[in-house]
């Protein structure tokens, strides 16, 4: 396995890192992972960490739409961050920058989505 | 075969997830001849990428006895990259050509394959037949290095 993630809980916000690769081998697992933790009843925003991200293509998109979906109708909010140049233009030409907010890395994220609720 | 900067591989894989990255690695390693940047090689990794992930989830529907067939061609300052699966083939090009459009969003698919190969690649073809299979074709210059052609 080449995707490696690993979740921590702040509050009612899970982030979750991912590192390595992201394609349609390894975003089921992915998917899972989060469906799994974003599924109980305490967790209702998510930080996703892209940072450790070594390559990512239209598969990453479907998990990162799908966990938004998710995530909105528990009624929170979703970010991205540590976005590295190949990434960001995989989400911006998908749009995925019209519905969730990008940070450059985790504390801002984390600081903006308090300052946001 | 023998003018100089042109080069060739091909290279036949059971159509399973775990090849997608052996499929990016290949191609990359292969055009690394041509020195390509590292914007470059994640293009031509993502697009390979698409195009087998689309092979082995519409083409073969996941069934692991299909085989992917791809190859690239180096000519100059230029590759040309093809995709080929014997799968069941696309109803309709123009609309699986369309962002956001996926026959398969039950498996959370973006619908962003085509859209990429087309926005990351100089040209892009699609050749497909109902219960025939699919061929993509692709070209890039790698702009950034050209100490090869000569």
């Amino acid at each position: 396995m080449n995707l490696h993630m690993d979740m921590i809980r702040h509050r009612n916000t899970l982030v979750a890192r991912l590192v390595g690769e992201l394609d349609h081998h390894t975003a089921d697992k992915v998917r899972i992972m989060l469906e799994d933790e974003i599924g109980r009843g305490d967790c209702r925003h998510l930080v996703l960490s892209l940072e450790s991200l070594q390559f990512m293509d239209s598969s990453g998109i479907g998990v990162i739409l799908g966990r938004y979906k998710q995530i909105k109708l528990k009624g929170g909010k979703m970010v991205i961050c540590g976005v590295n140049p190949q990434v960001y233009r995989l989400l911006e030409m998908s749009g995925l920058f019209k519905i969730m907010a990008v940070y450059e890395n985790e504390a801002t994220a984390l600081t903006e989505l308090e300052v946001a609720l | 075969m023998n003018q100089p900067g042109r080069n060739f591989m091909s290279l036949q894989f059971a159509a399973r997830s775990e090849n997608e990255s052996f499929a990016r690695v290949t191609v990359a390693a292969f055009v690394s001849q041509l020195d390509p940047t590292m914007d470059e090689i994640t293009d031509l990794k993502t697009v390979i990428s698409e195009a087998v992930t689309n092979s082995i989830i519409h083409g073969y529907d996941g069934d692991p006895e299909g085989i992917v067939t791809i190859s690239a061609l180096i000519e100059g300052d230029t590759v040309t990259l093809s995709v080929e699966d014997k799968g069941r083939g696309i109803e309709d090009v123009e609309l699986a050509k369309q962002p956001l459009f996926t026959s398969k969003p039950e498996l959370e698919r973006s619908g962003m394959g085509f859209t990429i190969m087309e926005n990351f690649m100089d040209e892009f073809e699609v050749s497909s037949e109902l219960g025939g299979g699919t061929s993509i074709r692709m070209k890039k210059r790698i702009v950034s290095k050209t100490a090869l052609y000569n």
